[in-house]
């Protein structure tokens, strides 16, 4: 019952500050904590990056295997994410099985992964139908302070930046490795922008306490050419048609100014 | 992305003989499994899916109930026989999501503080999906819950809009689902203009995304209309029986 009581009168403080345009943390409603991000951090992986959003905190580590296709593409590599919400990264975090906020976050990355098509899947196709190389996104959460999802994209898209794969020969219908790599193939620089609904009013990049009293979250998913690649509306709130067209507005200009961070590192 | 099937053509139908902005033909029945507290069937399209809510009940597990309000599960499953290929039927990644998605879309319409230390389980079986079972599941599932004679805000209806054929079109078919160019599902309170649920995938222009979703709340309003009919069929059903009891005696 004290959580219950503490987070009333919690939301009750936060949403009275947003209401006057400002925040617990000082920044503006549309403003994104500091981004850091590094490529290359794990060198065993064929690519990795790791996120920093404030005190959030997300590794992502790509691993390439080959495999076979979907039987409905086999002309298309495969390209799969997962995310672990690991013990280290919070006290409300439990070892196990992935839970269905973990499951969902790794699906919202892979959407705009997928639809905006950030890797020419066709090009690690090596037989049709047979094999491919199979694309392993691993999303590892370190430090939970909110905003896991774009936290999460954005690791996710620096790690495909660096990533290598293999080089390879056939040879008596065998595939062959060969020394060397070649940079995978990407198209495309999906970004997603969250918005937290607090009481009527949406801020972009919750943090911890923000989400922990939000009505509605929205993430909206832009591509390098402005289009809206991915959506999902989280939360047990509501939005009205407007604000959705507002946030996406929004999340747009937002995107722009991530996507630079990303590409040029 | 297949370029030999004709999603629209010249004339602007679909490969279902629909109009662009048309839904596919819905059949909502309210009440039919006799266990369950609450329960519906919908038929929209291709699609079958059945709903069932048990509750409010004891919490199980116990520490999941909360001190002030009833919890909401919600299971979203498809059958194994549903789809062309066999389903395992132990539940997907997928059906996780949208188990979660749907539980988000109805929680706002259910006056939970009523009933504190208790659940609300609602079940959803997809007999025969043919796209949009997210959107149909929330539809039918709200009724179920309105039939187990649970306080509502408002009844919630959901369908999906999106963009196949290079045309936006309302409420997609497993073919423009799969081959169009973009999908999104809306869920949508009538009473308090509020969305629900909303996801999309594909890619659309601003201006795209706001006419989807003009199109998805159009497709709403008219599922709420039937929503509506559905439950009062079920009472007036009753109704009619106890009058021929009465007449007969």
């Amino acid at each position: 019952m004290t959580s219950i009581m503490v987070s009333r009168i919690r939301k009750k403080q936060i949403a009275q500050l947003i209401t006057s345009g400002k925040r617990l943390d000082d920044r503006g409603l549309a403003d994104w904590r500091p981004v850091q991000i590094e490529t290359g951090v794990i060198e065993k992986a064929e690519g990795s990056a790791r996120v920093r959003l404030g005190r959030t905190e997300v590794m992502a580590g790509i691993k390439i295997g080959l495999g076979e296709p979907f039987s409905d593409r086999p002309n298309d590599g495969v390209l799969t994410v997962n995310s672990e919400f690991v013990p280290i990264a919070s006290p409300e975090f439990e070892a196990g099985p992935p839970g269905e906020e973990s499951m969902e976050l790794a699906r919202v990355v892979d959407r705009g992964v997928r639809e905006s098509k950030v890797i020419d899947l066709e090009k690690l196709c090596i037989i049709p139908g047979k094999k491919v190389f199979v694309v392993f996104v691993d999303i590892y959460v370190l430090n939970h302070d909110g905003n896991l999802i774009d936290a999460s994209a954005l690791a996710t898209l620096a790690a495909l930046t660096n990533t290598k794969v293999f080089k390879y020969e056939m040879k008596d219908g065998e595939v062959e490795i060969k020394p060397g790599f070649e940079a995978l193939p990407l198209r495309n620089f999906p970004i997603a922008v969250t918005f937290a609904d607090i009481s009527g009013k949406l801020v972009v990049d919750p943090w911890l306490d923000e989400e922990e009293v939000m009505d509605a979250r929205l993430t909206i998913s832009f591509d390098k050419d402005g289009k809206v690649c991915a959506v999902q509306k989280g939360g047990t709130g509501t939005l009205s048609p407007e604000q959705i067209i507002e946030a996406a507005k929004t999340a747009k200009e937002k995107a722009e100014e991530l996507r630079k961070l990303v590409v040029k590192s | 992305m297949s370029q030999k099937i004709v999603l629209v053509d010249e004339e602007g139908k679909r490969t279902d003989g629909r109009k662009l902005n048309e839904l596919r033909p819905i059949k909502l029945k309210v009440g039919v499994l006799s266990n369950a507290d609450g329960s519906a069937y919908i038929e929209q399209g291709k699609n079958k899916i059945l709903a069932a809510v048990y509750g409010p009940r004891e919490v199980h597990p116990r520490h999941l109930a909360l001190p002030d309000r009833a919890i909401l599960q919600c299971r979203y499953h498809m059958a194994p026989f549903s789809v062309e290929e066999r389903k395992p039927p132990q539940p997907s990644r997928r059906e996780v999501e949208l188990s979660k998605v749907i539980r988000e879309a109805l929680e706002p319409a259910i006056f939970l503080d009523k009933f504190p230390r208790t659940s609300i389980d609602l079940f959803i079986e997809v007999l025969q999906a043919d796209g949009g079972t997210r959107g149909a599941g929330v539809t039918v599932a709200s009724l179920a819950l309105a039939d187990a004679g649970i306080p509502m805000r408002d009844l919630v209806a959901a369908c999906a809009a999106g963009k196949a054929g290079g045309q936006m079109v309302l409420d997609l078919n497993d073919i423009e689902d799969k081959e169009g160019e973009a999908d999104v599902p809306v869920a949508y309170m009538l009473n308090s203009n509020a969305v629900a649920l909303l996801q999309m995938d594909g890619l659309l222009t601003i201006e795209e995304f706001k006419q989807a979703i003009d199109l998805a709340l159009d497709g709403c309003k008219q599922i709420y209309v039937l929503q509506k009919e559905a439950l009062k069929a079920k009472y007036l059903a009753i109704k009619e029986e106890a009058e021929e009891v009465v007449e007969e005696e």
